[in-house]
């Protein structure tokens, strides 16, 4: 084993700094529907909606294109709770993080839902999004609420 | 329109991705020892056990050997000579030197490695083997930190002969 | 396919916190270990492979000063990958394949205790839909432990087994961090660490390193008595999209297992690195392993969790097994990603 260490001189490292990540043709419909407050999938070969929309198939790697609305409700297929959030996170008091599929999706995507108590919280349970007052065109212009 | 209206209108193309951590950083045992004696005014380099090169600042091993240093430490002098330089005309951070300013490698007296730094001279007379010393802040603002010192300038010694450090180069 | 052994094994110990050292300082002592191990010196190995992430240092190129602790003069045949050590020891044995290398030196390290590591771990998923909402690991693995339960896959009980016995096996485990006896109705009377998990169904947070020494044939035989010869080694990854994932099941160690040849004789023993109970118990699943094999002899990752060097120290803690004697089979996991979403799976045989 090794020899014993004396006290180490320690000091607060603060990493911080902005990506500005360019989207893309479908990415850029996606976050730009969001913006207007509607939800983009995108159909599959085997005619199945992913949601969030991507640019390609995960399982087969094949181009998609066909845009389709879905939402705005829901249903929750997992959950977790969050008690104590971090600074980060996208609200300050105790609150959900979810799988939510989407009305008309075939997959469920990572989300927030603010249900206020865990006792509130049930899988398979209705939600329905809520968007901050201005939407920019990103992930975190809403959030999900118990519909 | 004016561009943020065009932004709230048009295509959303980008997407700003805030990245913020916080971490606590330790210096681990080699160079808190070191920092601590620069609080001091001392330069402290180790001693590699495999060929006696004296590394300076040291992580604790010899990078070329992989062998731990001992825990003797070898007190550098604050004079040495200019390995290489730079002229700077971009502006950085923490320089303590206006715009253009002279980037250096300096090879301190007693040290085989080479440490980087800023020098204080007419851009005209900066050349290798230039004779250079520390310039210190004042004792009072000594803290554990390599910002004890604010940047070398030239001294009243002869060149160094280019053997004697030609290897850093 | 030439022979390849793992020939030698040295670890730190699992600690929450080095304050007092650096990654390099706490590297050092292991490498210098090995080389006593093995007999050989840092000229010997044909290529030296390492595993670390510089988000745990919060410094780019922080991998670079792990080369400090192996000595890099004259210079050497180096590859980094920024996962666990597994997956460079797999880049290592694929160096040997090509006949580029007789002997390598593979590592891995890493200081998760100078950040907050379930949220350091966030910037490891989709940059666009799912890490805006900085969503931490012990979360994102929540979602698949409810998962698992909702749809009958498991139990509470069965998750608080997993720890019971991880911690009992890590007793005799002088390395591990979180040992003791613990009983199944201690841990479900824990409160909720973010519901459905409790502290005792993760992995701790432990700083730590690992290093391996590869040797090929009649190398390896004369390196050590009893070579551990990996006899099958994959990995495979998953989509990380959770939504077109199976999470009640781990396909990619199914895949993996199955390329390596885990199932085509006994496992006597397997070392695990799941870092969540449940996810413990889907690779076990995955893997197929049955009464007979020994899970977890060293406590596992539920015990000590050095990141980036813990899926390299199941390799190394299988190969003493085998090396003494306790074990001619074994199979070792090593996993990256959110919700085991890639795979490693390495079968050691002693003959």
């Amino acid at each position: 084993m090794t020899k014993p260490a004396t006290a180490a001189l320690t000091a607060p490292h603060h990493l911080s700094y902005t990506y500005k990540r360019s989207l893309g043709k479908v990415l850029s419909a996606f976050f730009t529907a969001l913006r207007d407050r509607r939800f983009l999938g995108i159909r599959r070969a085997n005619g199945s909606v992913l949601f969030p929309a991507k640019e390609y198939d995960p399982d087969t790697s094949e181009s998609l294109s066909e845009l389709v609305e879905v939402g705005p409700t829901g249903i929750v297929t997992t959950w977790v709770w969050v008690a104590q959030p971090r600074r980060q996170q996208p609200l300050a008091h105790p609150f959900a993080y979810a799988l939510v599929k989407l009305d008309g999706a075939d997959t469920p995507f990572l989300h927030v839902v603010d249900a206020g108590s865990e006792s509130k919280m049930a899988t398979g349970m209705r939600v329905r999004p809520r968007f901050c007052d201005v939407p920019k065109g990103a992930i975190d212009d809403f959030v999900f609420e118990p519909a | 329109m004016s561009a943020k209206e065009e932004q709230a209108s048009g295509p959303v193309m980008v997407l700003s991705c805030p990245i913020s951590l916080d971490y606590a950083y330790s210096a681990g045992q080699s160079a808190s020892r070191f920092l601590r004696a620069i609080a001091e005014g001392k330069l402290l380099g180790q001693r590699c056990p495999v060929d006696g090169r004296v590394y300076f600042p040291s992580r604790g091993s010899c990078p070329m050997h992989g062998v731990t240093f001992g825990d003797d430490a070898v007190e550098l002098s604050d004079k040495g000579t200019i390995v290489t330089f730079s002229i700077v005309r971009v502006p950085s951070q923490n320089i303590a030197l206006p715009l253009p300013y002279i980037t250096v490698n300096v090879l301190l007296d007693g040290a085989d490695t080479i440490l980087i730094h800023v020098l204080d001279a007419k851009l005209e007379d900066v050349h290798m083997g230039m004779r250079v010393q520390a310039v210190w802040k004042p004792r009072e603002e000594w803290t554990t930190s390599t910002a004890n010192i604010l940047y070398f300038r030239p001294i009243d010694e002869p060149d160094a002969k280019y053997e004697t450090y030609k290897e850093h180069i | 396919m030439r022979e390849v052994a793992v020939v030698g094994f040295t670890q730190s110990p699992s600690l929450r916190r080095e304050p007092d050292r650096n990654e390099i300082e706490i590297l050092i002592p292991v490498i210098e270990a090995l080389r006593k191990q093995t007999g050989l010196s840092s000229k010997d190995f044909d290529f030296v492979c390492s595993g670390s992430s510089d988000y745990l240092a919060g410094q780019s190129f922080a991998f670079v000063s792990g080369l400090d602790a192996v000595g890099a003069w004259p210079p050497v045949c180096e590859s980094h990958v920024e996962m666990d050590g597994a997956w460079a020891l797999y880049e290592a044995w694929v160096k040997i394949q090509m006949g580029y290398a007789d002997t390598a030196l593979v590592y891995g390290f890493g200081k998760p205790s100078m950040g907050d590591l379930p949220l350091t771990m966030a910037l490891q998923l989709d940059p666009y839909v799912m890490m805006p909402l900085w969503p931490d690991a012990i979360s994102i693995a929540g979602l698949q432990a409810r998962h698992c339960l909702d749809a009958g896959l498991m139990k509470p009980e069965d998750m608080a087994a997993a720890a019971v016995r991880d911690r009992g096996h890590a007793k005799s485990n002088p390395y591990a961090q979180v040992k003791g006896d613990y009983t199944v109705a201690q841990i479900l009377a824990e409160p909720f660490l973010v519901n459905p998990l409790r502290r005792s169904d993760c992995a701790p947070i432990s700083d730590g390193a690992s290093a391996i020494v590869l040797a090929a044939g009649d190398r390896a035989r004369k390196l050590c008595d009893r070579p551990a010869w990996i006899r099958g080694i994959d990995h495979i990854c998953e989509p990380m999209d959770f939504g077109v994932r199976d999470l009640g099941r781990s396909r990619s160690t199914e895949i993996a297992a199955e390329k390596a040849g885990a199932g085509r004789d006994k496992i006597d023993v397997a070392e695990l690195s799941a870092p969540f109970t449940h996810q413990e118990i889907l690779v076990e699943r995955a893997l197929g392993l049955s009464a007979k094999t020994k899970v977890n002899p060293s406590g596992g990752a539920l015990a000590g969790n050095p990141l980036m060097a813990v899926g390299l120290s199941r390799i190394g803690e299988c190969a003493t097994r085998i090396w003494s004697g306790e074990a001619d089979r074994a199979v070792a996991h090593a996993t990256s990603g959110p919700c085991l979403q890639q795979n490693l799976v390495c079968v050691l045989e002693g003959n």
